[in-house]
């Protein structure tokens, strides 16, 4: 691995991650105005030297508030997908170790998930829910371990029969530490690199549902619920949808080329 | 291909059941009930409790689920607590918007990824490859519903050639008003089918009649024309069916941001309205949607290549 040149996607990826970083953990500590203070005085202000993006309809800091915003989205995301990709990835593990009825049923299962549209599915249970970050969570759980499921149970059920894995069961290993030991470390990574793909996917997901008024809350400052806010004065000022748009996209090339740069590294050569 | 067709239908019989099993009970499932819902802070314990009756929520769950196929089966997805009509009235009304917005937005994504992901096969690794890839991958980064609101003020209000929002009368009425929710989701579609399909021609230049065929001595054109691309055609055919469900759920934001008569807002109008049947009702309707989409793309896919129906 030491002597295997970094993939440049990769470096591209991770030093935009840690810019994305940097400015988001700042943004709890500093901003270079009160993200929250209303000022009726200066509402719509066009970018300037004192407010770098702008102001809003209350005549709050636009720039500070795509700062202090970020942490909300990155937290909603990472763990949108984290906590499903752990639970997909042990249902795919099942699955595919086990194998027999209990494949079946499980993969029926996804099948039939996979028929209804992400979005549906997830405006669907927040809609019975209620909006709010914990629904969220519990939203995207429900739907989002599918495709983890899938991919894992795809890679386990090619590694239960090689060699390696032959050879472990002969020695008599048990079938837990076969799993946990031999196979997933082996099979988690697909799905490693799908995670990071499934980040874009669901920041864009999250600022949709808060864009809709499903997600985040106000007054928290939130990407897509600025997006939402400045949607009523795009002729006006069109700088308040603007620059939490260009954060989502940055946050989203940023985990794509990880992803993208992921998948060179990790997949194994020829 | 008649066998092929038949067994698709039988197929989907159990999916289809499936749905609506999966639908009613993930819903069910979730904390909250519908009747509270409905009524929220206005509901004392009494509206609840009537509420409930009216809704056959006080029946046990299994009869609840049996009732509500039995709706299905007789074309009624039950009934509006907000608009006071059978839910499917109301999909039929709204679903021409959706349909047209999916077929308009598959064919501006099929126009963009053929040639494109060609391209970038072809040149794989060079300038062309990496810039396409670049800009798809900004693409794809890109919330449909900001691209939405940034095309409607670059062009529908500076340079005003397309209309804001609405739907229009007749077919180039139609087309001029979708033209610009249709391409917000073709891009956004087209940034993942690029690459799918890029990969599949790129197997399929590595394949052995390809090469058979360039050691036969045909100029790259010939080969390209008559062994490479219509095999790109063919697979271009499942990568657009593999996404259906995105495009789909791509409609319900774009519709929206647009203030399309479609699905998609009625959808989302259910939710504020907390319109508990629409919600179910509708649930199910963008599921078989999608599956019956996907039927027609497989289908498709059968007529187009022989291998896939003497399977």
């Amino acid at each position: 691995m030491s002597k295997r040149r970094l993939d440049p996607t990769l470096l591209v990826g991770l030093a935009m991650l840690l810019l994305l970083c940097l400015f988001v953990g700042l943004g709890q500590f500093w901003t270079p105005h009160d993200p929250f203070l209303v000022d009726y005085g200066n509402t719509l202000q066009p970018p300037s030297a004192k407010h770098w993006f702008g102001t809003d309809d209350l005549g709050r800091d636009v720039a500070s508030r795509v700062m202090a915003g970020g942490l909300v989205d990155l937290r909603v995301a990472l763990v949108c997908v984290v906590a499903p990709a752990i639970l997909g990835i042990a249902i795919g593990a099942l699955s595919g170790f086990v194998g027999g009825r209990v494949d079946t049923v499980i993969m029926r299962i996804t099948d039939i998930f996979w028929a209804f549209p992400f979005h549906v599915l997830v405006i669907a249970i927040v809609g019975v829910l209620g909006p709010g970050e914990a629904n969220l969570y519990l939203a995207f759980l429900l739907v989002n371990w599918i495709s983890f499921a899938r991919i894992t149970r795809g890679e386990v059920l090619v590694l239960r029969e090689l060699e390696y894995v032959q050879a472990a069961r002969s020695f008599g290993s048990t079938d837990r530490r076969i799993v946990v030991a031999h196979i997933l470390p082996n099979a988690v990574t697909p799905a490693i690199v799908f995670a990071m793909a499934d980040v874009v996917l669901t920041i864009l997901a999250v600022t949709s549902l808060s864009f809709l008024g499903l997600g985040i809350q106000p007054p928290t400052p939130e990407w897509g619920l600025m997006i939402a806010d400045g949607r009523q004065f795009l002729f006006d000022a069109w700088w308040i949808a603007t620059a939490p748009g260009l954060a989502i996209i940055y946050t989203g090339v940023t985990f794509a080329l990880i992803g993208e740069g992921l998948d060179t590294a990790l997949r194994p050569k020829g | 291909m008649l066998t092929y067709i038949l067994k698709r239908f039988v197929q989907l019989v159990p999916v289809l059941f499936g749905i609506t099993l999966a639908c009613f009970f993930l819903l069910r499932a979730l904390p909250g009930d519908p009747a509270t819902l409905l009524l929220g802070a206005r509901g004392g314990p009494e509206e609840i409790a009537a509420m409930k009756q009216r809704l056959g929520l006080d029946l046990p769950l299994w009869r609840q689920y049996l009732l509500f196929l039995g709706d299905i089966l007789s074309g009624s997805l039950g009934r509006s607590v907000v608009y006071g009509q059978s839910v499917t009235k109301l999909v039929l009304e709204r679903l021409p918007a959706t349909l047209w917005l999916v077929a308009y937005s598959t064919v501006i994504a099929v126009v963009l990824t053929i040639p494109l992901a060609l391209w970038s096969a072809v040149k794989r690794d060079r300038a062309p490859d990496l810039l396409i890839k670049l800009v798809f991958t900004v693409l794809l980064a890109i919330p449909s519903f900001w691209l939405g609101l940034v095309l409607v003020v670059v062009l529908a209000i500076w340079v005003p050639l397309f209309p804001t929002s609405g739907y229009g009368n007749g077919f180039v009425e139609r087309l001029h008003h979708l033209t610009l929710p249709a391409f917000v989701i073709a891009l956004a579609t087209a940034s993942l089918t690029i690459r799918s399909l890029r990969s599949g021609i790129l197997n399929v230049l590595g394949s052995d009649y390809v090469t058979t065929a360039r050691a036969k001595g045909n100029a790259t054109a010939r080969t390209m024309h008559v062994h490479v691309l219509p095999n790109a055609l063919i697979s271009s055919i499942s990568v657009l069916g593999a996404h259906t469900s995105w495009v789909i759920g791509g409609t319900v934001v774009i519709e929206t941001v647009f203030a399309l008569p479609g699905l998609g807002s009625l959808f989302v109008e259910s939710i504020f309205a907390r319109d508990y049947p629409m919600i179910q009702g509708l649930t199910v309707v963008f599921a078989v949607l999608v599956v019956l989409i996907n039927l027609a793309t497989d289908i498709a896919y059968a007529l187009a290549d022989p291998r896939i129906r003497l399977d």
